[in-house]
C-alpha cells in the first residue's frame, strides 16, 4: 500500500521491466497500472471509493517535500537522539497502529514509518470518536450544558464541568459562595488523583508492569466510590454547575475522605516500592519520549508533560480559581522531560492533591453550596408552596433557562492533562452561540511525532502512554 | 513595561485594532482580547511571540452568521514570564474565508487550523496539510457553520451497502 500511495516523482520515472522482444520499456507507473487493472478493473462504476488510492487526510506527505512538511512530521525542532536515516527510502515500511490497538487507550490511529525497528515518521490520525459535542452544546441551554461537557474528557469529568461553569459565571459576572468553591476544589483535586491513578495503572501495563494495572484500579475505585456517594454517578457526574454545585456533600463525607486519603497514600507508597527501583521500568522510561521546553511551548503542551520538561507552570498557582490559592501546595517539576519524569511528576502531584484535600477537610466553610441568585439557581422546593416569586423563578429557569448576557469569555482550569479551557460566545439568551474547547489531549496527540520520531518501536507505546491522551477529549 | 503596555505594543501601528480587558471568574486576574484586521494577522501573532507570548494554547473559529464579517478566528497565546494571556482575533467575510496560516510561527497551530477548516470551512493558505481532521474526507459541508443545522446530516459511510 505504501508503495502505491507514496510514489514520488523520482521513483516513478525509473524505467524497469525492459521487454527484449518489442524493445518497449515500461515505467513503474505503467506496471502498477496494469496490476491495478487486474485487481480492481470494473469496480469504478459499482464502487466509486474502491479505486481511490489517495488516502486524503490520512496520507503521509512526501518526506522533506518542503520545509512546511516538517511541521506535520514533528521535525520542526530537533533534539532527536538517534542518527538520521542512511537506508534507502524504499526499504521503509508504513504500519498502522490502531485504531483498535490496546495501548492507544481509545480510538487513536498512528501511521508509523519504520526503518527496521526505528520509527522515522509518525502521523497521528484522529476523529474516530468525533460526535460533534461542540455543535450539540449550541442546542442545549446553559443549565443542560454541564451534562454535555462532562462527557468530553471522561477521566476528568469534574474538571470539564468546572471549566464550563467558570466560563458561564464569567459571562454572568457572578461569584459563588465559599462553600461551593471549597467543594469544587475538593472534588476536582480528588478527580485529579483518580485520573492520575488510572494513568499510573495503564502506563505500568503498557510497558510490562502488568500488576500495576490492578493496583491502580484498586485505589481509583475508592475515589469513584466517593464520587458516586456525592454525585450519584461514578462518571459523567453533572455535579459542578453554573452557580455552584448540584448538591451538598453527603453526611459522613469527612470520614470517607479521611479513609480515602490513607488508602491512596498507602497505595502510592506501594507503587513506588514496586516501580521506583525496578530496572526494567527504569530502562523502559528513562530517556524515552523526550520533549524540550521549547517544543512544549510550540505545541501548546501544558500540565504534567510541560512540568516534566521543567516548565514550572500551573494554573492553580498562576491564575488561582475557586480560592485554591488559600491552600498550601507545591508544583513538582522534572528535569529531563522523559517518560520517567512524567511518572515522578504525576506521582508527586497526587500527593500534593491529597495535601490540598486534607486542608479543605480542615477548613470547609459552612453556608450555601450554590449561589442564591434566583436567576441562576432554582429556589428550594419548599419555597415554591410559600412564595409566588419563587414559583415564577422556578418556572422561568426550567422553561427558559439561565439568561446570559452577550459576550465572549475564556476560562481555563488546570486539568490532569494540562490546561483545559472553555471558550463561550454568547449572543444573549439561554443557549451558547458557540462553545469551543481547548483540549489538552488534542495538543498532546499533535505533539506525539515530536516525542516518537527517531525512537524505537517499543518506545512508541511508552511515549504514547506517558502523554495520557483521552480520545473523548481529543475528538469531542 | 506594564501588562497593558505590553499588550498595546502588539498592535502599535495597526489600523483598526481593538483591545479589551476581561476578568476571569472567581479570580482577580485578567486577560486581553485583541482584534486586528486579517492583513495584520500574521504580523501581530509573530510580534506577540517575539515579545514573550511564546506559548501557543489554542486556535479557534466562530461563525457569527448574520454579522458582517461573518467568521472570527482567534488565537490564544500565553506569556509565562509575564503571566498574561492574550486572545488575538480577526474577522473574515463569508465569500472569502481565508486567514494566512501561522504554522510557521507556531508549529502547534497545525492541528488547530485543520480543525477550523474541517468544522467551519476557514481556509488557511500556506498550511502544509490542510485536510479534514475530525470528519471523513468525503464529508459534505462544515458542520459548525450556523447554516448547517442539527438533524440535516446525511447518512454517511454508504459505500459498503451499494448493490453489486
Amino acid at each position: 500500500m505504501s508503495d502505491i500511495t507514496d510514489s514520488t516523482g523520482e521513483v516513478t520515472n525509473d524505467v524497469i521491466g525492459d521487454d527484449a522482444q518489442s524493445g518497449e520499456t515500461r515505467s513503474v507507473e505503467q506496471l502498477r497500472r496494469e496490476v491495478h487493472e487486474v485487481w480492481v478493473s470494473g469496480t469504478e462504476e459499482r464502487m466509486p471509493f474502491a479505486t481511490a488510492t489517495d488516502e486524503g487526510a490520512q496520507e503521509m506527505l512526501p518526506e522533506l517535500q518542503d520545509p512546511a512538511a516538517s511541521i506535520q512530521q514533528g521535525l520542526a525542532i530537533e533534539d532527536d537522539y538517534l542518527s538520521k536515516p542512511t537506508v534507502d527510502p524504499d526499504e521503509r515500511q508504513i504500519i498502522n497502529m490502531g485504531p483498535q490497538h490496546p495501548s492507544t487507550h481509545g480510538v487513536l490511529r498512528l501511521h508509523l514509518e519504520l526503518e527496521g525497528e526505528t520509527v522515522r515518521r509518525v502521523k497521528p490520525i484522529i476523529g474516530y470518536l468525533h460526535t460533534g459535542m461542540e455543535k450539540t452544546a449550541e442546542t442545549l441551554t446553559y443549565a443542560q450544558g454541564s451534562t454535555n461537557v462532562t462527557r468530553m474528557d471522561y477521566l476528568a469529568p469534574l474538571h470539564n464541568e468546572l471549566a464550563y461553569s467558570l466560563t458561564v459565571e464569567q459571562l454572568l459576572g457572578i461569584d459563588v459562595p465559599a462553600r461551593a468553591n471549597a467543594i469544587r476544589v475538593l472534588m476536582t483535586e480528588l478527580n485529579r488523583v483518580s485520573s492520575h491513578l488510572l494513568w499510573v495503572a495503564t502506563q505500568g501495563m503498557d510497558i510490562g508492569a502488568l500488576s500495576m494495572m490492578i493496583y491502580g484500579w484498586r485505589e481509583r475505585e475508592v475515589c469513584l466510590d466517593f464520587f458516586e456517594k456525592t454525585t450519584g454517578l461514578r462518571m459523567n457526574h453533572n455535579y459542578i454547575r453554573p452557580g455552584g454545585v448540584a448538591a451538598d456533600l453527603p453526611d459522613g463525607w469527612e470520614a470517607d475522605v479521611v479513609n480515602l486519603i490513607s488508602v491512596v497514600r498507602a497505595g502510592l507508597d506501594e507503587y513506588e516500592e514496586l516501580l521506583n527501583e525496578n530496572p526494567i521500568f527504569l530502562d523502559r522510561t528513562m530517556g524515552v519520549g523526550v520533549m524540550t521546553p521549547a517544543e512544549c511551548k510550540q505545541f501548546g503542551i501544558t500540565g504534567p508533560l510541560a512540568r516534566a520538561s521543567g516548565i514550572a507552570w500551573d494554573l492553580r498557582k498562576t491564575n488561582p480559581y475557586c480560592g485554591i490559592d488559600q491552600y498550601d501546595f507545591d508544583v513538582p517539576t522534572g528535569l529531563h522531560g522523559d517518560v520517567h519524569d512524567r511518572y515522578t511528576v504525576r506521582m508527586q502531584e497526587m500527593r500534593e492533591s491529597l495535601r490540598i484535600v486534607e486542608q479543605v477537610l480542615e477548613s470547609m466553610p459552612l453556608g450555601d453550596y450554590r449561589t442564591e441568585d434566583r436567576k441562576v439557581t432554582p429556589p428550594p422546593r419548599k419555597r415554591l408552596d410559600e412564595s409566588m416569586e419563587a414559583l415564577i423563578h422556578h418556572f422561568k429557569l426550567f422553561t427558559e433557562g439561565i439568561k446570559v448576557p452577550p459576550g465572549t469569555a475564556y476560562q481555563s482550569v488546570e486539568g490532569p492533562r494540562g490546561e483545559l479551557g472553555c471558550l463561550i460566545v454568547s449572543k444573549g439568551g439561554a443557549k451558547p452561540w458557540r462553545m469551543h474547547w481547548r483540549a489538552p489531549s488534542f495538543a498532546a496527540v499533535q505533539a506525539l511525532p515530536v516525542m516518537m520520531t527517531d525512537s524505537l518501536m517499543a518506545d512508541v507505546v511508552a511515549a504514547l502512554a506517558s502523554a495520557d491522551p483521552v480520545l473523548g477529549d481529543v475528538d469531542r | 513595561m506594564s501588562d497593558n503596555e505590553l499588550v498595546a505594543s502588539l498592535v502599535a501601528g495597526v489600523e483598526g485594532a481593538t483591545i479589551e480587558e476581561k476578568r476571569y471568574a472567581s479570580s482577580a486576574t485578567t486577560y486581553h482580547m485583541v482584534g486586528v484586521p486579517v492583513d495584520a494577522w500574521v504580523d501581530v501573532v509573530t510580534r506577540a511571540r517575539d515579545v514573550g507570548f511564546d506559548t501557543f494554547i489554542d486556535l479557534y473559529a466562530v461563525d457569527h452568521f448574520s454579522q458582517a464579517p461573518r467568521f472570527e478566528v482567534g488565537i490564544n497565546l500565553l506569556s509565562m514570564e509575564a503571566n498574561r494571556r492574550v486572545l488575538v482575533t480577526t474577522r473574515v467575510p463569508y465569500d472569502n474565508p481565508t486567514v494566512p496560516t501561522v504554522t510557521n510561527v507556531f508549529a502547534g497551530a497545525n492541528f488547530y487550523e485543520r480543525e477550523a477548516y474541517d468544522l467551519l470551512g476557514i481556509v488557511f493558505p500556506g498550511h502544509p496539510d490542510l485536510t479534514r481532521i475530525l470528519l471523513p474526507d468525503d464529508w459534505d459541508g462544515h458542520p459548525l457553520r450556523k447554516d448547517n443545522p442539527v438533524g440535516s446530516v446525511p447518512v454517511q459511510f454508504k459505500a459498503g451497502s451499494v448493490d453489486l
